[in-house]
């Protein structure tokens, strides 16, 4: 597992990020939400990471630490080779590397930008000032995405919200970086656009070589673009495996729910739901953090410390002591029907 | 487009003003400071002086041409060093957050706490009277509000996804604020401007007033209004002719700013297609 | 199905007022909803889904107005009631829930006494009964420690929990029908599970009719018997829900349905590429001519462009608007 090879694009160890909450003038004791809490994570070049999981449990604040929005309290995040702390990588040799694509296509646009300057300044920024080159690589770079060259000189609210994800889409890829987090890329979109999105996503990923972690809470999307699925719950990994695996074979109950709680248009079951809340962060319980909902908890499940991830198949991670317990699902919980 | 009667009224006050402040000497029958004839002293209006003369005979008509050069040089100089401090103070306190914008939160809530005009009073009774002087004084006392503004602005903004963007890109913190944020909050700023000049003219008029702006013989409305005091009921046209100049410039800008507002809301300007 | 139904719309017309011209937002919609069904509305933003509920219970407001039709409530015409006549029948016999409780809920007031509020509105309670009765109906959208949290306040909550407040807000007076305008978008998949399920129970218990909206195809089938499909302000296609996953018929459902990464569908049969339907959604000042899919449907012809399609019965109370079901 440690040896980091040629074709890791990103590696992630023992990331944390704790906030600071409330109190905190002169004295008074802090209290820290522990908003990630040790997650390790790799990333293979030219492959999708599916990152899944429910608010507050932690994915946001870890991609925004990836791309340097936010520092991490311990851990390594490792870019390309590069570790970031050690070299004190600056966010313009970052920037080269990792990109994002935002969810709200309204507010990731400056609304007082044209397309073309939205584009070009990033390339003057990173040395590229010629202006046949800027023309050729703008040109080149909407044609891409799927817009015509004259769209360069309009302003956002001119387009439909499906071509400003379009563009936000050319301008993560301008400066031709390796790694594109993508922050739940069609949920803010009208549902007959979305497939638009998402097969251009794919088209990118594949011309380009392009690898992506992706955020999001629509496991249609998950399974349909991802090549390996991490499962976060209160700010840990809790399962992680290929997209099949994770989708025909989840071994974490948390997993589980998380899919039978889908409405399935043939109102076919899909296992059993859970109940209760996502706890207060600020107040996480002791063990296992899933067990005041997980139908399957036991005594074993309560006392500290957290579980580590087990391996359960090939590169089938899960966090759970009862895994080996807990039967496997009743056939395949999607792939029937 | 709609008409807006505020913005077209307060536009030709405005614009009236800049015109008799730019083209004075060549509308101006005499020289203001000169041409002083005692021979035709508190002259009522008429043919020859339009609004009369004053007690030493000056032409009161050109006087307040003039006077409008200086209004104006006062209001958009001194209102300008106001939104370039309180611009550069409130963005980067907002953006930055932390121990600078505790500090700019200081100084602003101090600035507030002072009323502007008696701070620069303070500052006119140390530094000479005059034009220079003037603009300091009201330059430096009146950011608190595009501060503010500024700010707010900047808070609300910096989590938008394109500032966001921007940061990812690699862009520098003040190119951030200068390309990202700046553009996006300048249409209020204009506003606050617009009304804030409107109280320089104002405070000028007041500082002139209390003999600690703009001195005689130098024609500033509110140094001729200071001086028309003693004439007010025997002569009254010495006052009210600076005292109507002062009132449609001030009220121009207000119409104006209201009327900026109206357009420039960034509601009306991004709603979705 | 026994008598007459709870609700009949019949071409219901909603109009908005831009730049001194009247643009139908929603044009000939008719459903009918029968005493204690489900019915689902779904479609994409803009599509006149979520006004054409607020138009069920007056609360349309400027620019958008009723142009035309006429809507039902147990036999009686409500599209031209007084204001205080619709007060009477808002919360009480037709409630609504939205998709942000924050919204909808009084930040300044606990949420016990909200709930108690439609008791002593509409039941003619006294303030003490109708604490003991807001206590219960907390418990019966089973919020946990009810006599405890009737004294929270809304910010207090968390998201589903408020969702909960609504929910028991919206049926504490035993309303014939209960509109759901996106009521779990906002929530948590686990969470929406659950708002869902009690949705359901708490509605086929007391008999309430659920005129579900969404913009999620799988969680209206999910939800419902039959399924309306609505696209640019007409109801394209009425159909059973397993129906419209099986054999949607109107070209829009048919690419909602083919454009969807449905769960478990590259398990069985590969990655495959999404179909793709062409265009975007038009603004409702931009309604094209004839039939309003025709510029993004695959099957547009001369006629589509040119006339508006009717109705075409499929049995069984299903419709489709399309000139290529004639």
């Amino acid at each position: 597992m440690n040896n980091s090879s040629n074709d890791t694009i990103l590696k992630v160890e023992d990331l944390a990020v704790h906030f600071p909450v409330g109190g905190g003038l002169l004295g008074r004791s802090r209290r820290y939400l522990h908003a990630v809490d040790g997650v390790d994570l790799e990333l293979k070049r030219g492959e999708c990471l599916g990152l899944v999981g429910e608010s507050g449990c932690g994915k946001s604040t870890l991609a925004l630490t990836i791309l340097g929005l936010q520092e991490p309290t311990r851990g390594r995040i490792v870019l390309d080779g590069h570790e970031v702390a050690r070299e004190g990588m600056d966010r313009k040799a970052r920037a080269r590397i990792a990109q994002m694509v935002f969810q709200d296509p309204y507010s990731s646009l400056n609304p007082r930008q044209t397309v073309r300057r939205t584009l070009e300044a990033p390339l003057r920024l990173h040395g590229i000032t010629t202006p046949s080159e800027i023309d050729g690589r703008i040109a080149e770079m909407l044609g891409r995405v799927g817009l015509r060259p004259d769209h360069a000189e309009r302003y956002p609210h001119e387009f439909s919200g499906g071509q400003r994800q379009r563009i936000g889409i050319a301008r993560a890829l301008i400066l031709d970086p390796k790694i594109i987090v993508l922050d739940e890329p069609v949920s803010a979109l009208d549902v007959s656009i979305r497939a638009q999105i998402i097969n251009l996503l794919l088209e990118l990923q594949e011309t380009l070589g392009l690898s992506y972690l992706m955020i999001s809470h629509d496991l249609g999307v998950v399974e349909h673009m991802s090549d390996r699925v991490a499962v976060m719950y209160l700010g840990r990994i809790v399962e992680t495996g290929g997209w099949e695996t994770i989708f025909t074979n989840p071994r974490h109950p948390y997993t589980r729910a998380l899919i039978s709680a889908i409405p399935d248009p043939f109102k076919r079951s899909r296992g059993d739901k859970i109940t209760g809340e996502i706890p207060n962060p600020l107040n996480m319980p002791t063990g296992c953090g899933f067990h005041p909902r997980c139908p399957e908890a036991r005594e074993i499940c309560r006392p500290s410390p957290v579980p580590e991830l087990q391996e359960v198949g090939e590169a089938h991670l899960v966090r759970c002591r009862r895994v080996h317990e807990i039967a496997a699902p009743r056939g395949a919980l999607v792939s029937s029907g | 487009m709609k008409f807006r009667a505020n913005l077209v009224i307060g536009g030709v006050l405005f614009a009236g003003v800049i015109i008799a402040g730019i083209f004075a000497p060549w509308l101006a029958h005499t020289d203001p400071v000169m041409d002083a004839n005692l021979l035709y002293a508190e002259e009522p209006p008429g043919s020859e002086f339009w609004f009369g003369t004053d007690a030493q005979g000056r032409d009161i008509y050109s006087r307040v041409l003039h006077g409008a050069r200086i209004s104006l040089t006062v209001g958009i100089v001194s209102q300008l060093i106001n939104t370039v401090i309180g611009v550069a103070l409130g963005l980067s306190a907002g953006y930055w957050g932390g121990w600078w914008d505790d500090v700019v939160n200081g100084l602003t809530n101090m600035m507030l706490a002072i009323p502007s005009l008696i701070f620069a009073l303070a500052i006119m009774a140390i530094l000479n009277p005059g034009l220079t002087s003037l603009l300091i004084a009201l330059g430096l006392t009146n950011w608190s509000f595009t501060c503010r503004l500024a700010r707010a602005s900047a808070l609300s903004l910096k989590s938008q996804g394109y500032v966001q963007a921007a940061k990812v890109l690699g862009y520098g913190d003040i190119r951030i604020m200068l390309t990202q944020l700046l553009p996006n909050m300048l249409g209020p700023i204009i506003v606050i401007g617009t009304l804030g000049m409107g109280g320089a003219v104002l405070a000028e008029a007041a500082l002139s007033f209390l003999g600690l702006g703009i001195r005689p013989p130098y024609p500033s409305w509110g140094s001729m209004l200071s001086d028309a005091r003693d004439q007010i009921t025997t002569a009254p046209w010495i006052s009210i002719f600076p005292g109507l100049a002062i009132f449609m410039t001030v009220l121009g800008l207000n119409l104006l700013g209201d009327g900026l507002r109206d357009i420039l809301d960034p509601q009306a300007r991004t709603r979705r297609a | 199905m026994t008598g007459q139904p709870i609700l009949e719309v019949e071409n219901l017309r909603i109009d908005l007022a831009l730049g001194g011209k009247r643009f139908p937002a929603v044009q000939d919609v008719s459903f009918t909803i029968d005493r204690g069904e489900t019915l689902g509305l779904v479609g994409e933003s803009g599509c006149g889904k979520s006004i054409t509920a607020l138009s069920l219970i007056g609360l349309l407001r400027d620019p958008l107005m009723i142009g035309g039709g006429t809507i039902r409530f147990n036999g009686r015409e409500i599209q031209n009631l007084s204001a205080s006549e619709m007060r009477k029948l808002r919360g009480n016999r037709i409630s609504m829930i939205f998709q942000e409780p924050m919204t909808a809920l009084n930040p300044l007031s606990p949420v016990g006494r909200q709930i108690a509020e439609m008791f002593v509105l509409h039941k003619g309670a006294s303030w003490n009964e109708a604490e003991k009765l807001a206590v219960e109906a907390l418990a019966s959208v089973r919020v946990p420690a009810p006599e405890r949290r009737v004294k929270d306040y809304p910010h207090q909550l968390s998201g589903g929990m408020r969702q909960r407040v609504m929910i028991a807000i919206a049926l504490a007076c035993g309303p014939d029908l209960l509109l759901a305008d996106e009521p779990t978008t906002a929530l948590d998949v686990t969470v929406q599970a659950e708002i869902l399920d009690l949705i359901r129970e708490l509605s086929s218990a007391k008999g309430t009719a659920v005129l579900m909206i969404s913009h999620d195809l799988g969680l209206i089938a999910n939800m419902c018997r039959r399924v309306g499909v609505m696209y640019a302000g007409r109801l394209v296609e009425e159909r059973n829900a397993e129906d419209v996953f099986r054999s949607p018929s109107h070209p829009y459902t048919r690419g909602l349905v083919a454009s969807l990464p449905q769960l478990g569908a590259r398990a069985r049969h590969g990655r495959q590429r999404l179909k793709e339907i062409a265009g975007v959604v038009p603004p409702v000042s931009a309604f094209p001519e004839g039939c309003r899919f025709n510029p993004r449907c695959y099957a547009s012809t001369e006629r589509c462009r040119a006339e508006d399609p009717g109705v075409t019965a499929l049995g069984d109370g299903s419709f489709v608007r399309c000139h290529h079901h004639e």
